[in-house]
């Protein structure tokens, strides 16, 4: 029913040429993942390769270790995402829907807490990791990401967009708050956990600083990691460095391409950066 | 009867006391121990001289020592004079993000393509961006360069491998990567913005440029104020891309605070000056937190 507007055409040209030419290193990469080496710096630039070396390239990067980087950054950011959504959960529950001596006490300093710049306790925390014999281990690289202050902000924020009445009556038919919780209040937010779960699951995936500190093991190595190693390695041979590249990046892709609306409603909510 | 009634009202409160605690411990005892102690920890160590690998018995304590030598420290003194400079990339992405954020929430087709579009650096993972644009900006044969040839530009800058031009170019690639967060957090605030505003502008016979002045800036303030003061505090923790396109060099050009705090730490394994850094580091954030709740009120005109 709406009738054409001459106007919303021409920027939605202008528009798509500007984000273009911001997809164009996207582009870029996925092209010379696909060439052989002797092409990649052909100018102009061969955006459809004349010569094509897919297998060959994804091949070589996939037997160079990949498989298991792949494997270890798959197990942490699971492992990782599910816990700290959990405890995340939990905590904003208590936080919004209990009442108990020293929860605004207790919440203040978690705000407190929330202006400490991660870099600012990065040396005590590889002290203590390190006494605890948890350096160059997946749980204590799990451990170390297991908590945050912005999850259990956002979970609360939904929470609080639950009706107290609903938790009320449930108490008075006898459920404790460990029942309430579980079968009321969580479910209820299932939209709000998988934003902050595909979020939390993009932000680990993407964590480049802790695994750089605490993993020293090639064998444990996260794909973040990996790719810079290959880097260092295959440095001279830039079509495998994008197959690297297109490698780290894709599971991402997927993940957006499922929760695209997820992630942008939970960006929009604002103030959200792990 | 009356008791009773108190009595199980009273074991109710007590339990949702035991509950709450139970709820929050997990989170409360993680950031306690990941969080609060290492926090003191580092200003515990910040006055003492320290190589970790020495064991605990080799902590010297040195009193201001360590704030005294990095105030003299020309390589540290340059991360933070860069990390000032990085301040640039704020500003003028929250204007770069206002104008498309405008553009794309009202006057084009397929928003959320573009939503997507331009969020796509953001959610990528840095250090595979980051290799990418280390190509692309290869001096003697990458892209960039060689388009710039083919213009007819014939000494074309060495990018990130050039002392004067390695901080614009990763200046450019850190903007490239926020524009789609802040476009994304712009058209939410836009959205929130009253329709009738606008609706009485076009009576008044208001242009375009009176709108977006008078109703449009005033009404996104908020946001714009969020996405500076985000923004600033994200600059001083800027590390990925420095660690994996420049490691500070050439010649300290690039080098930031935390990757300084980093290097020092874990490279040359000085425990206790890394330390001041991280103090440095944590006093700069908090400030900055400190005068946004100062400036709340004057900038913020709602």
């Amino acid at each position: 029913m709406k009738h054409i507007n001459v106007s919303k055409i021409v920027w939605t040209v202008i528009m798509a040429a500007f984000g273009m030419l911001s997809l164009l290193p996207f582009l870029w990469m996925l092209t010379t993942s696909f060439k052989p080496e002797a092409d990649v710096f052909n100018f102009p630039i061969e955006w459809i390769p004349t010569k094509w070396h897919l297998i060959e390239n994804y091949k070589q990067v996939w037997t160079g270790g990949f498989l298991r980087y792949y494997t270890n950054s798959i197990y942490i950011t699971l492992t990782t995402t599910l816990i700290n959504v959990f405890v995340c959960a939990l905590a904003a529950f208590g936080f919004s829907k209990l009442r108990f001596r020293g929860r605004d006490t207790m919440f203040l300093l978690v705000l407190a807490l929330y202006m400490v710049p991660p870099q600012a306790s990065l040396v005590p925390q590889f002290l203590l990791f390190n006494w605890l014999n948890l350096i160059d281990t997946h749980i204590g690289l799990i451990l170390i990401n297991s908590f945050s202050i912005i999850g259990a902000f956002m979970l609360r924020q939904f929470f609080m967009g639950v009706n107290n009445e609903f938790m009320e009556s449930a108490r008075m038919d006898g459920a404790g708050h460990f029942r309430s919780f579980f079968q009321i209040a969580l479910p209820l937010i299932r939209p709000g956990l998988a934003t902050y779960a595909i979020l939390r699951f993009i932000w680990t995936w993407n964590d480049y600083q802790y695994p750089l500190i605490f993993l020293k093991s090639k064998d444990l190595f996260t794909i973040q990691l990996g790719i810079r190693l290959f880097g260092d390695q295959y440095g001279d041979i830039y079509s495998l460095m994008m197959a690297g590249a297109v490698s780290a990046i894709v599971p991402l892709l997927i993940i957006f391409a499922i929760g695209q609306k997820q992630v942008i409603e939970g960006i929009s909510l604002g103030g959200v950066k792990g | 009867m009356k008791q009773k009634k108190n009595s199980v009202q009273l074991s109710m409160g007590a339990r949702e006391q035991i509950a709450g605690y139970l709820f929050v411990a997990p989170l409360m005892i993680g950031l306690v121990v990941l969080t609060l102690i290492p926090v003191l920890g580092s200003l515990l160590l910040s006055f003492t001289s320290w190589n970790f690998v020495a064991g605990i018995d080799a902590i010297k304590f040195v009193g201001l020592d360590n704030f005294d030598r990095l105030f003299h420290d020309s390589v540290f003194m340059k991360s933070l004079v860069n990390n000032l400079i990085f301040i640039i990339t704020v500003p003028i992405t929250i204007v770069l993000a206002l104008v498309l954020a405008i553009i794309i929430d009202k006057h084009v087709y397929l928003k959320d393509m573009f939503k997507v579009v331009y969020f796509l650096p953001y959610i990528s993972s840095v250090v595979a961006i980051a290799m990418v644009w280390q190509v692309l900006f290869h001096p003697s044969h990458g892209p960039v360069n060689n388009f710039l040839i083919s213009l007819g530009i014939e000494n074309p800058p060495k990018w990130l491998a050039d002392i004067d031009y390695a901080m614009p170019s990763l200046m450019m690639i850190q903007i490239w990567i926020l524009l789609g967060y802040n476009i994304i957090i712009f058209i939410a605030g836009l959205q929130g913005i009253p329709k009738d505003l606008y609706e009485a502008a076009d009576i008044d016979g208001a242009n375009t440029w009176t709108k977006f002045r008078k109703i449009t800036v005033p009404c996104i303030s908020p946001t714009t104020f969020f996405l500076l003061v985000t923004g600033i505090i994200g600059t001083f923790k800027i590390f990925d891309l420095i660690q994996v396109l420049t490691q500070g060099g050439p010649a300290n050009s690039t080098t930031v605070i935390v990757y300084e705090l980093y290097d020092t730490a874990f490279n040359q394994l000085k425990t206790g000056y890394a330390s001041s850094m991280a103090l440095v580091l944590f006093i700069i954030c908090l400030a900055i937190t400190g005068m946004q709740m100062l400036a709340q009120k004057k900038w913020v005109n709602y």
